[in-house]
Parts: C-alpha cells; sequence; structure tokens
C-alpha cells in the first residue's frame, strides 16, 4: 500500500456526562489509501459517526478526543488550533451528511453556498467561482446547472439536494472525504445513483473515502476494505470480499448471516442474540462476549486487540480482534 | 405574490371593520353623548333638538356607516372635555408617542439581538449568565417600577438625566415635532425609551438566544463547518438569518404594542403623548378620543402584521412559493 491519505492510531473519544465519563471510541485504528474506499459498518452507536466526526475535527463538547492520533498525509491533525483546522476542512477533508434536505441552508441560494465555499478555500475571483459552481453541478449529475445555480434548496428533490450536497463537499477538490449513511434517507433507487456518483467522483480525483452505512449491499458494492465496528472498537477490518465472504469475528458472522440472500433457501434469517451494549456498561474483556455463542473464560477477561489471524485462509490485511484467533486456549 | 397581498389586504379591511364597530359601539353604549354636551339646566327640547342634529335618532347602520364615513376622512368628532377636533389633538401628540416608540423599539430590537446572539454562542460565559440574569428581571419587573428606579438613579441621585417632559422640540413641516435634534431632546428621550424597550429587549433576547442555540445544532450549521466556512459567515451568515425569521413576527407585533402601551411610561414620564391624552379620555368619559385612539392603535396593529407577513417572504425563500400559490 502507498503512503495512506489518513491514519487513524488508536483514537479514542470520551463523551463526559453527569454520570462519569463515556468511551464512544476506544482505541480505533485504520489506514484509508489515496482513492480508496473504507466501509465502515456497525449498529447503531456503534461510534461510526463519532469517528467520521472525530477525523474532521468536528467533536462538539462535552465530547472530546481523549487519546490516539490522526494524520493527515503522515501530518497529525487532531491537536492543530481550530483556525488551523478550519483551513483544512472542506479544502484536504470533506463531510457528506445523512439527510440532504436538512444539509443545505435554506435560505441561501445552492449557487451561493458553493461560491462562498469555494471563495473560503481558494483565490479565485466571485466570477470564476460561479463557473467553477456550475461545472462541479453539472458533474454531479445535475441539469441546467447555469439555471439551477440560482435555484433555493427547497426547489431540490431529495436525490437531486444529496447531488448538490456532494458538490460542495468536493468543491476543494478534498483528500478525504467522511461519507456519512449518504444515502439512508434517500429513495432505494436513488441510492444506486448516489453511491454510484461518489465512487466516480472520487475514483477520477483519488479521493480517499471512509463510507459509514448500515447497508452491506452498498458496502460490498463499493467498499474497497470494510471495517466493522462494535461498542466503539474495530472488531475486524480486511479486504471487502474477504469479510463478506470470510467473516471471522462472531458479531461479523452473525452481521453477514442477518444479510438476506436468494441463493440460499433459509427460512429466518440469522439473529444475534441481545443488544450492544450501553457506553456506560461495556462489559469486561470482548465488548462481544455477553452476545458470543462461542466466549470463553479469556473473552471475559482479557481485551482482544486487532491481529492478522495465523492459519487462516485470509487475504493479508485481514484482521480480526477475537481470542478465537489468538491461539491458546480453546481457540481453533 | 399579488394574490397574496390582495388577500391579506382583504383581511386587514375586516379587521378594521370590526375594529371600527367596537369603536362606534362605544358611542352608543358607553354613556350618553349628549349628556356630556348640555348642562343641567338645559331644557329638554334643546337636548331632542341636538339628539336629531346629531343624528343619533337614526337606525344604528345608518349612523355606522356616518361613522366609517367619517373616520375615513379622518374625522373623529370633537372631543367633549377639550372641545377641539379630536384629529388635531391626537395629531399634536402623535409625534411624541411614534418618537418614543421608535427608540424604543430600535433599542428593544439591536440590543437585545447582540445580546441574544451572544448568548447563544458564548453560553457558559460569567457575561452571558449576567444577561440571562437582567433579563429575567426585565422579564419580571413592571414597566412602572423600572421607570421609577431609573427616575431615581439617573434624575434624582445622579443627576445626569431629565425625570420628565420631551425638553426642546424642534418643529418639522406643518405639525410633526421632533425632539432628535436638540441635545435637551435626546436626553429627555434616554429614559423613557429604556423603561419602555426594557421588556420587548430582554423578550428579543431571550427568543434570539433560545433560536439561535436551536439553529447551531441544525444540520445545515454542521455541514457549513465541515466545509471549513469562516466561523464568522457560519455565526452571522448563516445562523443568524436563520434565527431571524420567528425573531421578526415577535419584534413586529411588539412594535405594535410598544406604542400601545406607551402610555404606562409616558404617565410615569410625565411625556406629552397619545398616551395621556387616552388616559386623560377614560378618565373623563371622552369617548371620540378613546374611539380615535382605538381606531389608531387597530389600525397599526394591522399595517405592522401586513408588513411583518411581507418582510417573511423577502428573508424566507420557501416562503415565496407559499405566497404565489
Amino acid at each position: 500500500m502507498s503512503d495512506p491519505v489518513i491514519s487513524v492510531r488508536n483514537l479514542c473519544v470520551e463523551f463526559v456526562t453527569r454520570r462519569g465519563v463515556l468511551r464512544a471510541i476506544d482505541n480505533v485504528s485504520f489506514d484509508i489509501a489515496k482513492g480508496e474506499v473504507l466501509g465502515v459498518v456497525g449498529e447503531s452507536g456503534a461510534g461510526k459517526s463519532v469517528t467520521g466526526s472525530a477525523i474532521i475535527g468536528l467533536i462538539e463538547p462535552p465530547g472530546r478526543i481523549a487519546g490516539g492520533e490522526i494524520l493527515l498525509h503522515g501530518k497529525r491533525i487532531d491537536n492543530l488550533p481550530q483556525e488551523d483546522m478550519r483551513r483544512i476542512r472542506g479544502r484536504k477533508v470533506a463531510m457528506i451528511f445523512q439527510d440532504p434536505l436538512t444539509s443545505l441552508n435554506p435560505l441561501y441560494r445552492v449557487g451561493e453556498q458553493l461560491i462562498e465555499t469555494i471563495l473560503t478555500h481558494t483565490d479565485l475571483s466571485p466570477s470564476a467561482a460561479r463557473e467553477r459552481a456550475i461545472a462541479l453541478l453539472a458533474e454531479v449529475g445535475i441539469p441546467a446547472p447555469d439555471k439551477r445555480i440560482d435555484g433555493y434548496p427547497h426547489e431540490f428533490s431529495g436525490g437531486m439536494r444529496q447531488r448538490v450536497v456532494i458538490a460542495l463537499a468536493l468543491s476543494c477538490e478534498p483528500d478525504f472525504i467522511v461519507a456519512d449513511e449518504p444515502t439512508t434517507a434517500l429513495d432505494v433507487s436513488v441510492q444506486a445513483q448516489i453511491i454510484a456518483l461518489i465512487k466516480k467522483l472520487c475514483r477520477e480525483r483519488g479521493t480517499a473515502v471512509m463510507l459509514v452505512t448500515h447497508d452491506m449491499g452498498v458496502i460490498a458494492e463499493t467498499a474497497d476494505r470494510v471495517a466493522v465496528m462494535y461498542a466503539g472498537r474495530v472488531a475486524e477490518i480486511g479486504p471487502v470480499r474477504d469479510v463478506v465472504r470470510h467473516p471471522l469475528h462472531p458479531y461479523a458472522r452473525g452481521l453477514m448471516g442477518a444479510i438476506p440472500t436468494l441463493e440460499t433457501d433459509a427460512e429466518r434469517l440469522t439473529q444475534i442474540p441481545g443488544a450492544m451494549p450501553r457506553l456506560s456498561n461495556i462489559p469486561q474483556g470482548c465488548a462481544f462476549n455477553p452476545r458470543c455463542d462461542q466466549a470463553f473464560d479469556r473473552c471475559h477477561v482479557e481485551r482482544p486487540e486487532p491481529i492478522e489471524p495465523q492459519g487462516e485462509n485470509v487475504e493479508p490485511g485481514h484482521r480480526v480482534a477475537c481470542h478465537l484467533y489468538t491461539g491458546g486456549e480453546g481457540a481453533r | 405574490m399579488l394574490a397574496f397581498i390582495i388577500r391579506r389586504i382583504a383581511q386587514s379591511l375586516f379587521v378594521m371593520v370590526a375594529v371600527a364597530l367596537i369603536a362606534f359601539l362605544m358611542f352608543r353604549f358607553v354613556g350618553d353623548p349628549v349628556n356630556q354636551m348640555v348642562g343641567i339646566d338645559t331644557p329638554q327640547e334643546e337636548v331632542a333638538r341636538l339628539r336629531e342634529s346629531l343624528g343619533l335618532n337614526d337606525p344604528a347602520i345608518v349612523q355606522f356607516g356616518r361613522f366609517v364615513w367619517d373616520v375615513l376622512h379622518f374625522n373623529f368628532g370633537v372631543s367633549y372635555q377639550f372641545r377641539l377636533p379630536v384629529t388635531q389633538l391626537l395629531a399634536e401628540r402623535a409625534p411624541a408617542t411614534l418618537e418614543l416608540a421608535l427608540t424604543a423599539a430600535i433599542f428593544a430590537l439591536i440590543v437585545g439581538v447582540i445580546m441574544g446572539v451572544y448568548c447563544a454562542l458564548n453560553r457558559d460565559s460569567w457575561l452571558a449568565r449576567v444577561f440571562q440574569a437582567v433579563s429575567l428581571v426585565g422579564v419580571s419587573l413592571p414597566t412602572f417600577l423600572i421607570g421609577i428606579l431609573l427616575i431615581y438613579l439617573f434624575a434624582v441621585i445622579l443627576g445626569w438625566l431629565p425625570s420628565n417632559g420631551r425638553g426642546q422640540v424642534v418643529k418639522i413641516g406643518e405639525w410633526w415635532t421632533t425632539g432628535f435634534f436638540t441635545a435637551s431632546g435626546l436626553k429627555a428621550l434616554i429614559l423613557p425609551a429604556i423603561t419602555l424597550g426594557l421588556f420587548q429587549m430582554t423578550l428579543i433576547m431571550r427568543l434570539v438566544r433560545a433560536e439561535m442555540m436551536e439553529v447551531m445544532r441544525t444540520d445545515y450549521i454542521k455541514f457549513a463547518k465541515a466545509r471549513g466556512l469562516r466561523t464568522r459567515s457560519i455565526h452571522f451568515g448563516h445562523a443568524l438569518k436563520n434565527t431571524l425569521i420567528p425573531v421578526i413576527t415577535i419584534a413586529g407585533l411588539q412594535l405594535g404594542s410598544i406604542i400601545a402601551f406607551a402610555i404606562i411610561t409616558e404617565t410615569v414620564f410625565n411625556w406629552p403623548g397619545m398616551g395621556i391624552l387616552f388616559l386623560k379620555a377614560v378618565q373623563n368619559v371622552d369617548i371620540p378620543i378613546m374611539a380615535a385612539y382605538l381606531m389608531l392603535i387597530g389600525f397599526l396593529f394591522v399595517i405592522i402584521n401586513l408588513a411583518v407577513d411581507l418582510a417573511y417572504g423577502l428573508v424566507d425563500p420557501r416562503l415565496r412559493v407559499a405566497m404565489r400559490a
């Protein structure tokens, strides 16, 4: 792998609440290379979006980065002064949000919002910025962009608004983009178009993407690698085909088993019993141990670190945090 | 847009007719106007003749029609106590009240918005807490008490500002008098304007604070931050504009009530405006003045409401569509 665009090293994010400190992200590490799409899956509250917000430097109090580093092209960005980080946001790193209906300011024309973003980060003249805005709208597939640029957000449909949001996020050609469930709020027919658009634009520009989603179908379709998150930790990470076809972690296996397929004739989908623990009540050892049917003594005591399992037939870079693969007693 | 304006004007006219009806009913049911005009020893025939000549024996609907016709010609009759045309009395005093109300409204709006924005953006700073506490005082203390306290502090103890009157006024045109151009006029304006505007200021401050905190949590503000826009632009361009939509309504309606309820402040500061005139009219059952005042305040409220509705369209593009439909 070439030098990663984004490296997350042992990231910890905490929320200080009245009842104590909650650890929403616990020791998360991953890299994303130029042009690569990392899919991040997991249940609600697994820490997917918080990870994205942390990278982009938008953790709002009472949240705070409690440990670890975030590196952009090898330079730390998690400890930059606010004003320096602001200059990076939008220009080097960008974010697409879940709901296009609420992501755009209703009182400004889409052109005004595009042009403001471009002018903030470049030295272009206003008229050049407008031309660039029109070109961007054309690129994200908005018909008659020279007219639509003067439209207000409410004059666009949901799918078209998400295209505008993508144009905004990509307006300064960032190196890295967090797409936080970019299709969840959209019609199924539109979802595929938006995913294809994000994939195409990022491939052309070589943008690294962190794609947060619930949708394994989207991951399988779009991502190069996938990270499965559970209770603020990375349970499994690896090349997307390998993880989808040969999931190692019992949780990942449960997730993949819960995807309906046409090929198998199963009466019922597999379920993972129980629910994810609350952040205030994460069990000792492996966070998944109460729900795991293969848990043994060690899982209740020692927290597993992500490792490349030995002896399993897996592709390089496929790591799993599970004692079943760390060798020793109880392991396979 | 035109259809919307026409519809709103039609509604406004309806409201004004209703107000006129109430004003008219005051003549009919609050005392007998003839009794107010004649002495005790006026012969009955004289009274009957006066009643006939005033048209009080005509059917109510005819009288109402005549009342509306007169109102449309700014003819509100003659004051019982001053024996002068009501229109003239009101016109003499209107500038004082309008200048006071306008100053109070501008003070309330500017200071209220600034304090509200500050409190929303620096929620935990000590100054924001002070503003919050002060606003609680402003909301809960009655206007007359604030006025008296201000007079006591700035006029009696410190002696910086006058405690009553309008100071020196300058005449502009036919009937407008203004205190804006003389030092004593401006000085005289300060205390009453603060007294009158303080309640509205705290109201606007609290509204702006709550609205802005709400807006700062929205997705489009998060997205604006994620695009790395300048903080100033996010706060004062994106957030404040969205905050001001509900504020416009309240501020507009409050301007109406500032004019209407200037009565108390005018009494405390002996301000020669319409409020004091109205108060005297109530004490002396001077119905023409009361009716005219009612019509005037009703008219101001209707006009302000209309202006607020139109201002919405200017600020919020989504409503332009609704207005067109």
